[in-house]
């Protein structure tokens, strides 16, 4: 059990239930730890589907039904509530956005900073609850000083806890992640779930982005932003193929180029820059993705913001490998520099540093620097 | 725990309890003719005579259904079709915009696929259809009009319809008018045969009688084409083999919601008063929905706005205080919305959502009322400090 779960002082939690296992194994865990648990689910689609299409999504008729069904089973209070708008607010058409301006943006990480604890945490304190519980796989750990940390899960391989790196103190001190101390496997987590007799325990896994359901983010950003032809070009200008929307793109990519002649030396290009404002896409070779700095913007702190320079590990993307560097905020804005160049840094995706396992803060990527041109992009 | 919400369901009586399973026991079919099937008709036909004469109808009057929604989709799509059939004229429905769901979407679905002209009859700010106001929708071309359709009494804000008078206005233009009386039997006096109604549906389990049971009463000169097809059962418009327990057990619900009734309205109808006045003080700017006049709404109705407040917030809070109540309006996808009644008698959207809809029945008592009056004041507080998201 985490911290926050193994007080003795009983909790009024309300946990947030997807419909998922993971969300409904916490809920769960929450309850059989003397908590006061209320399930809620958030409709977060202002025109639901009744059914899910194959494994995806979130959003669904059956995605809530399954919630309640778990929620009946634990012995909980059960309510589904409408943020749909708050949701299309602030992650739909922030995510619509940050595409069209040439940038990647993370839709969960916004969803956990602007939904699950802002809109969700604020009313939930404001009826009485005493914290906001998910099925995030991140630890969150009370000093003496009584200050709260947000640390990456044990199993490193399951964890969230960048996802989460845009909570504040604040946040922190509401949240509740029941999962997050489990060194174990999905089934093992599936088995948990069965054992408690939760139906959901057999579920395909959510994955990609809750509100395309379809898997289709290309799909869904053309519908969303129509078709803008122009050009992709290599380093040297030359023109080497068209796109149908410079925002389907990211940095790093290399599948979906659809690039006629090859490269002169015939090794892979991938997406080097993206160019809303000449609707341009520039490829190059692999070696041309290596960053050596980046700035970033809005930081979001777990504490106290850092003074002058420091040394962390770095997450540059949901799933990625941990990364050494220097960062320092100058004027609000964060400076970041590489111990050794990394690939595929995406502006517009967060960078999040760690001390050791702890969470130190995150802020979102908005320029790099190359590595080997030494030319500011972004 | 503090049961506030008999509008949904209301326990069942002990009566009709034990009728119910006198019947489990029992085989026979009633369609079938050999002593089994003789004995479950013997039942099922006192218990037609039964409730019958709890709704001053005749026995073939009563069709017997599997529940309110059944018996409002077979009147209001039978009866458009059979008025339709017998001359293509008659498209016109006219309907009052704060029906429950059942007729609502019924109507709508015709409007949709059936070639309908829905019509919306007008209402007074308490949610009341005039008779001047279906008088005036018949009289632009009474040929065209295939049936009306107002309930008895709604089940949202309580307010009553003046049923005789608006089939007063039908019967002058032999417009056959529907009213579903799921929420009047057994509150107020629910007399089919001087009512001068083509169709009336009733429903179990709103009168303590089992779930999964109803009635649609129809009067003998009307043939809606059925919903369901099938061994033709119910005087040839409705199918499927009944349910002779449920039917048992809903004629002892009937019979005692018709003799209790006079009770019911003065007992529970003091208590509703006495819940309408404790939260008045605990919250004095809350709104009461629906027709002021005691007359005016279904005894065991008190519906209230709570300005600043979200319906659910207050049901959570109600709710984790033991205190059963509803925001009594629908939900679509487990969301609840902005209640159609309201919206439709004028009240402002923000207002319709911080709703709460508490209603009575025969197992209420002074410590629900008590219950309640202590735990409001501090849940519309805290409701409203988290606002409107």
């Amino acid at each position: 059990m985490t911290e926050t779960s193994q007080r003795s002082r009983p909790l009024r939690v309300l946990a947030a239930m997807s419909g998922g296992v993971d969300s409904a194994v916490a809920a769960a865990r929450a309850a059989e730890a003397g908590h006061d648990v209320t399930g809620v689910h958030l409709a977060l689609s202002a025109n639901p589907q009744s059914f899910r299409t194959g494994a995806r999504g979130c959003c669904t008729i059956e995605d809530s039904r399954d919630a309640r069904r778990a929620a009946d089973v634990i012995g909980i209070p059960f309510y589904v509530w409408d943020l749909a708008e708050r949701f299309r607010e602030d992650v739909v058409e922030d995510f619509v956005a940050e595409y069209e301006a040439g940038r990647t943006p993370n839709p969960c990480l916004r969803c956990n900073e602007k939904i699950k604890f802002a809109a969700l945490l604020d009313k939930a304190l404001a009826l009485g609850f005493d914290a906001v519980c998910t099925g995030h796989y991140a630890q969150v750990i009370l000093r003496e000083d009584g200050t709260r940390e947000l640390h990456r899960a044990s199993d490193m391989a399951k964890d969230q806890s960048y996802v989460l790196g845009v909570l504040d103190e604040k946040q922190l001190a509401h949240a509740m992640f029941p999962l997050g101390d489990t060194v174990t496997t999905k089934e093992e987590i599936r088995a948990e779930a069965e054992r408690r007799g939760l139906a959901v325990a057999k579920k395909p896994d959510s994955h990609d982005i809750c509100f395309i359901a379809d898997g289709d983010t290309q799909g869904f950003l053309a519908r969303r932003l129509g078709r803008a032809e122009g050009d992709i070009v290599d380093e040297s200008g030359t023109k080497v193929g068209t796109h149908e929307g410079a925002y389907g793109f990211t940095i790093g990519q290399r599948k979906g180029l659809r690039i006629g002649t090859p490269a002169p030396d015939g090794k892979p290009r991938y997406v080097l820059d993206i160019s809303p404002v000449d609707n341009t896409v520039t490829v190059g070779p692999a070696a041309s993705l290596d960053v050596s700095a980046l700035t970033a913007i809005k930081p979001r702190w777990c504490g106290t913001a850092p003074s002058g320079p420091g040394t962390y590990t770095a997450q540059l993307r949901a799933h990625g490998g941990e990364t050494e560097v220097t960062a320092e905020l100058v004027d609000g804005t964060l400076e970041v520099s590489f111990a050794a160049p990394v690939r595929g840094v995406a502006p517009g995706q967060a960078i999040v540093l760690y001390d050791g396992t702890r969470v130190v803060g995150s802020a979102t990527i908005a320029t790099t620097v190359r590595a080997t041109t030494d030319v500011k992009v972004g | 725990m503090a049961y506030l919400d008999h509008a949904a369901t209301t326990p069942m009586l002990p009566e009709a309890a034990e009728a119910l399973t006198a019947q489990l026991g029992i085989t026979g079919n009633a369609s079938s003719l050999h002593a089994a099937g003789r004995r479950a008709r013997r039942t099922v036909e006192e218990a037609r005579e039964t409730l019958a004469e709890a709704l001053a109808a005749r026995p073939s009057e009563v069709v017997l259904t599997s529940g309110g929604t059944e018996a409002d989709n077979l009147a209001v799509k039978g009866l458009y079709w059979s008025r339709r059939d017998a001359d293509p004229a008659r498209t016109r429905v006219l309907a009052s915009p704060v029906e429950h769901h059942a007729v609502l979407d019924a109507v709508h679905w015709l409007g949709e696929h059936e070639g309908a002209t829905v019509e919306y009859l007008p209402v007074d700010a308490h949610g009341r259809v005039h008779p001047e106001a279906l008088r005036e929708a018949i009289a632009r071309n009474p040929d065209d009009v295939a049936l009306a359709t107002v309930m008895w009494a709604n089940n949202e804000i309580g307010t009553i319809m003046p049923v005789r008078e608006l089939a007063d206005v039908a019967a002058e233009f032999d417009v056959p008018l529907h009213a579903d009386a799921v929420q009047a039997f057994g509150q107020v006096p629910v007399d089919f045969g001087a009512s001068g109604l083509a169709a009336m549906t009733v429903s179990g389990h709103k009168i303590g009688g089992p779930y999964g049971i109803g009635a649609l009463l129809l009067g003998r000169e009307y043939s809606p084409v059925p919903v369901l097809h099938g061994g033709g059962q119910e005087r040839h418009v409705r199918s499927g083999t009944l349910d002779v327990p449920a039917v048992a057990s809903f004629a002892v619900a009937g019979r005692l919601a018709a003799e209790q009734r006079e009770w019911f309205a003065r007992e529970i109808g003091a208590l509703r008063d006495e819940l309408i006045a404790a939260v008045r003080t605990a919250v004095p700017d809350a709104i009461l929905g629906g027709d002021p006049s005691p007359g005016g709404r279904l005894p065991a109705n008190a519906h209230f706005m709570f300005p600043g407040c979200e319906g659910d917030s207050l049901l959570l809070l109600l709710d984790a205080q033991g205190i059963e109540c509803s925001t009594g309006s629908a939900c679509t996808a487990g969301v609840a919305q902005p209640s159609h009644v309201l919206l439709t008698t004028g009240t402002d959207p923000d207002l319709a959502r911080g709703t709460l809809r508490f209603s009575l029945g025969h197992t209420s008592t002074e410590a629900d009322v008590e219950a309640l009056a202590k735990a409001i004041g501090p849940a519309v507080e805290r409701a409203r400090n988290a606002g409107l998201s």
